[in-house]
Order: structure tokens, then C-alpha cells, then sequence
């Protein structure tokens, strides 16, 4: 079965999900890069999978734990080194005016 | 006018800090109000090839809430990305959980008025990590500070099962109350520790049909009263809404409201073109966890008796009001301490009497609780000892409470140094009363006459006698005697 093409209105969505600008010649171009990606994805398909469990990891190995011992901090001088903008201690972002959030 | 009923349908989300020494997937110390971008690392500022690693002690922390929660705890849990763009969360993603939570299907107990609870369903909680934080200026910029990023959280969300403001309220407390308990969290709301978040509508049958107002979700509550007058107000404001417009749950959108505390009003908060897209998708930089039996067990055995259950439990062992109950079970050292006493031979109510009305009262004028005043269990229940004897009166053990704090000596030892040994020798105070009443022969006379000037009379003459003694009379021995010289 052959993939369904993703279409230039959803190159444009995933764009803005991820606060990409593209023009009109990007937008086309990925397109047909994405569209290849997803028939090339749509291989896996052709397996049978019926008594496979779901991977939630590549690696064969759950439980990576550490301590709970505090380890020092950069401080906040090296934090804010490669800040394009401070505000004293603080990152200077341009004003968010809607509170949201996880 | 058309016949009008409504019920309020009310589920939480629910946010909480976790007390770890540090991060959730990073070693920096959590932060509590440091200089801004102090407590940050590599990796909670979401840089290049960074790894996170998971906390082991906020995963264990997660369960007991989970499992006080009576939630089912998964086997096998892993963790998800959540996409999405803001300052305050370097990585542009936080990771949470999505479809493997690490517990779901659990409920909550609450008091209710006049001793009665009610089961709240909780769907999921699970674990997740904290955002910065932007502040807001006049300016025309924001500031971001990430002290806050990472820090671990658990997300608790109810069923739509409250339906009152004073049920959200209870709700609230109940599971501050548990996650203090446990110790798992400082559960400060006004600190961000806690933070809830309302989902309310109303189900209004008018008619004879039955309608739901669109829902309105809630944020910036810091407080307990901000989340039950929010409630409140939205129950209003949906009704006014509806008579208005008529909009329902199905030709209405779900909106997201902001608390003004100042003017205790919700206010509708910029909408969203678009629902979110959060993509989640499964962290590749972390690997699942696996808990097994052993591991449970051992967490289970960090569990402590639950308020809600310590409560109901002083109400039919030790006789107590439920009132008494709930201000005893508020904390779990004082109830610890409640008990020993009560174990040391105290009796239940005196000993509760002692440590509510003074004991509280001292703890709260030195800013500690009640078990940091330095003095022991067994030395509160020789002290309601001696006020159960009648040795010292109830006013007395007040004075020697407070001296037991100062000094530290013990109370029999306190109530002869201070002279509070009430004097019940029937022979000594015999003597007393007799010059008392050859003293005052006119209120002798009144009382014999009977009436109210009587008893008035007789209050004297009691007074008199303690009066004689410098208040160290019992005076219930002296009311014998009295009644039975003018009887």
C-alpha cells in the first residue's frame, strides 16, 4: 500500500508548530522531501507486527537512576553568557503577553 | 418565572512540587528564591547534547502520593516529550508522560461537615518536570528565570466528581494534608508549591431539559480561599451566562479564565487560535522504568497512617468532636504527639483540650509546631493527669503548660513551685469556710432565703473562700462544703 503524501498545508502546520518561516520554494521543496521520508517510513508497514510488543525504547535496559545529591549549579554569570539579551540576573525575551504553559 | 435547577460539576488539575534536594533530571538544588538563573545547569537550560537522568527519590516520592491516592501503579512507565514553544522552557519540550503514567484509576477521601466524607475519583497522576518562570514588567519585555526548570512535579487529575466550591476547597486541603504527611511536599500554595486548577461547569435542568454550560478552566489560584471563591464566582457567572445566551456545552467553546484576587473575579484569558498540538512522542534520552513488586513493597512501607483515616479513627476510639479531630490530625506530628501522650495513660479529650487550646497557642506564638516546644509526651500526660485528679485546676495547667515550655521541668515538679496545688484537704478547708461564712453573715442569709439573690450569694461565698486560699481551693470541694454548712 503506498503512503498517503503529506500535502503543503501540513508542511505548513508542522512549520508553525515549530516557529519555522518557509517560503513559497521551501514549502515545495519539503514537501516532497517529507513525502519521500513518510513513503520510505511506510516500508516498515509490510511487516508483520502482529506479535510484537510496542518498543518504548531502542535500548534494552529500563531503571537509569541517579541520587539525589545536589551538584553545583553554573551560577548566574555563565547561565546567562550566551543570552542574546539580560536584564540583570534575568534572559530579556520580548514581551509574552498570555500566561500558559504545561 | 421558568423553573430553574442547576448542579456544579467541578475536576481539578493539580500540580505538585515534590521536596527532593534537587532537579528532577538534573543535580542542581532546587531553588527557593535565589538570585534568578542561580540554580541552573546544562542540562535544565536545555543545552546541545546534554542527558537528563532521572531522580530516583521524586520517582518514589510520585508513588507514595499515587499510592495514598489508592491509584493502580503501573509495572512499566516511561517518559514523553510535550512540544511546545514558550521562554520559559528551554528545551521547547517538557518532558511528562503521556500514555504510560506511572499510576491511574485511584480516589481521594475528603471531610465533609458533621464527620461525613466523600470519595473524589482521581484519573491519573504522574510525574513531569516544572517550567521557569517569565515575570512580567511594564516593559516592554519579559524577564526568565529558570531556577524553577526542572524542579519535579506531579500531576494529579480528578474526575468532575465536586460539586461545590466547599468540596474543591476540602479537596484541596485533604491532599495538602496528605502530601505533608508524607512528606513529599512543603504543599505552600502561596510558595507555588500546590497549584489547582479548576475545571467547572454547571448541569442546569430547566423545563424539564437538561443543559451543560460550556466549561471554564481556571489558573492563577494561590490560595485556598482563591480556589473556592473562584468556584463560586464561575457557579454565577455561568448562570448569568446561560440566562444571557443560552450557550451550552455544545454550541459554546471550553474557555481559560484567570483569578483576580484584588477584585475576586474570573476573567477570560486570550484565546488560542488553534487547540494545542503538543505532538508528544516518546523521550528518546530516557529510558523506562520498570517497577517491580520488591521495589513497591519497600515504598509501601514509607507510608504512614492517612489523615482522613486518623481522623475518623479519634472520632470513635478517643470519643473526640470531629472538630477537635481535624484540628488534632491537621499536622501529622501533632497527631503523633496527640497519641504518645494518650499512650503514656493521658485521657483522650483532657490531653486534646491541653494541646489544642495551649499547646497550639504557644507553638503558634513561636512560629513552631507543637512538637518542637521541647517538651515530651509522657510530661503532657502526666499534666492531664494531675488536672484529671483534680491536684491542679484546668486554668492552673494552663500556666504550668507554659512553664513547661520555659523551663523544661516537669509538671507535678512546676505545680509546687508556682503554688498551683489546689488545696482539697475537706478538714483545712472546712476551717476556711466556717470564718468565711462567720464573716459574712449577710450573704448567709441570702443564700438561706433561696432564689436568685441565693446562688448569687453562694457565688460569693465561694469566691470568698478562694479569695482566703489565693485561688489554690478546689473549688468543687469548697461547693461541698458550703452546701452542705448552708444546706
Amino acid at each position: 500500500m503506498m503512503a498517503k503524501r503529506i500535502d503543503e498545508a501540513q508542511v505548513r502546520k508542522v512549520a508553525k508548530l515549530s516557529r519555522l518561516a518557509l517560503t513559497e520554494a521551501e514549502v515545495e521543496e519539503f514537501t516532497e522531501q517529507l513525502s519521500a521520508i513518510l513513503d520510505y517510513a511506510e516500508k516498515m508497514n509490510e511487516l508483520d507486527t502482529e506479535n510484537v510488543e510496542p518498543l518504548a525504547h531502542c535500548l534494552p535496559i529500563n531503571n537509569v537512576f541517579r541520587d539525589d545529591c545536589i551538584k553545583e549549579s553554573l551560577g548566574t554569570e555563565k547561565t546567562l553568557a550566551n543570552a542574546p539579551q539580560r536584564d540583570g540576573e534575568f534572559f530579556k525575551v520580548p514581551k509574552i503577553l498570555d500566561g500558559s504553559g504545561g | 418565572m421558568a423553573e430553574l435547577d442547576y448542579k456544579v460539576v467541578v475536576g481539578l488539575e493539580i500540580h505538585v512540587h515534590l521536596c527532593t534536594k534537587t532537579k528532577m533530571f538534573c543535580g542542581c538544588a532546587l531553588s527557593f528564591g535565589e538570585e534568578a538563573n542561580s540554580r541552573v545547569c546544562p542540562v535544565c537550560l536545555g543545552m546541545p547534547g546534554v542527558l537528563p537522568v532521572m531522580n530516583k527519590q521524586a520517582l518514589e516520592y510520585a508513588i507514595m502520593v499515587a499510592m495514598a491516592l489508592n491509584c493502580e501503579i503501573a509495572e512499566f512507565t516511561k517518559w514523553d516529550r510535550k512540544s511546545y514553544y514558550y521562554p520559559d522552557l528551554p528545551k521547547n519540550y517538557q518532558i511528562s508522560q503521556y500514555d504510560l503514567p506511572l499510576s491511574a484509576n485511584g480516589f481521594i477521601e475528603i471531610p465533609l461537615e458533621g464527620g461525613k466524607t466523600k470519595r473524589i475519583g482521581i484519573i491519573r497522576a504522574h510525574l513531569e518536570e516544572d517550567a521557569g518562570k517569565n515575570v512580567h514588567s511594564e516593559a516592554n519585555f519579559s524577564q526568565v528565570d529558570l531556577n524553577r526548570a526542572g524542579t519535579p512535579l506531579l500531576e494529579i487529575v480528578t474526575c468532575p466528581d465536586m460539586n461545590s466550591a466547599s468540596e474543591v476547597r476540602a479537596l484541596a486541603v485533604e491532599l495538602q494534608r496528605i502530601v505533608r504527611y508524607l512528606g513529599v511536599s512543603e504543599g505552600d500554595m502561596q510558595k507555588g508549591h500546590m497549584r489547582f486548577e479548576p475545571n467547572i461547569n454547571l448541569i442546569i435542568t430547566k423545563n424539564g431539559a437538561e443543559y451543560k454550560t460550556p466549561i471554564a478552566e481556571v489558573k492563577n489560584l494561590n490560595s485556598f480561599r482563591a480556589l473556592e471563591r473562584s468556584v463560586e464566582y464561575e457557579v454565577q457567572r455561568q448562570l448569568d451566562e446561560f440566562a444571557e445566551t443560552g450557550k451550552t456545552i455544545e454550541t459554546g467553546n471550553k474557555t481559560t479564565r484567570g483569578w483576580v484576587d484584588e477584585r475576586e473575579v474570573t476573567v477570560l484569558q486570550r484565546k488560542k487560535e488553534e487547540a494545542p498540538d503538543y505532538r508528544y512522542f516518546p523521550e528518546p534520552d530516557l529510558v523506562p522504568v520498570k517497577l517491580t513488586k520488591e521495589w513497591l513493597a519497600e515504598i509501601r512501607g514509607h507510608l504512614c497512617e492517612l489523615p482522613i483515616n486518623k481522623q475518623i479513627r479519634y472520632v470513635t476510639e478517643y470519643k473526640l468532636s470531629d472538630y477537635d479531630a481535624g484540628v488534632l490530625t491537621a499536622e501529622r506530628f501533632t497527631a503523633e504527639f496527640f497519641e504518645q501522650s494518650v499512650a503514656a495513660g493521658g485521657e483522650p479529650k483532657r490531653v486534646c483540650n491541653l494541646l489544642t487550646q495551649t499547646g497550639l497557642k504557644i507553638a503558634k506564638e513561636r512560629g513552631c509546631g507543637v512538637c518542637d516546644l521541647g517538651i515530651k509526651a509522657e510530661s503532657l500526660s502526666e499534666l492531664s493527669k494531675i488536672v484529671e485528679s483534680g491536684t491542679v485546676s484546668s486554668s492552673a495547667a494552663v500556666s504550668i503548660f507554659e512553664a513547661m515550655v520555659e523551663t523544661g521541668k516537669e509538671p507535678d515538679i512546676l505545680a509546687e513551685e508556682l503554688n498551683l496545688i489546689q488545696k482539697s484537704d475537706a478538714g483545712e478547708l472546712e476551717l476556711i469556710v466556717e470564718h468565711v461564712l462567720a464573716d459574712n453573715a449577710k450573704a448567709v442569709k441570702d443564700v438561706k432565703i433561696g432564689g436568685k439573690k441565693s446562688k448569687k450569694a453562694h457565688g460569693f461565698l465561694l469566691g470568698q473562700v478562694m479569695q482566703k486560699t489565693r485561688g489554690q481551693a478546689n473549688p468543687k470541694v469548697v461547693s461541698e462544703i458550703l452546701d452542705k454548712k448552708l444546706g
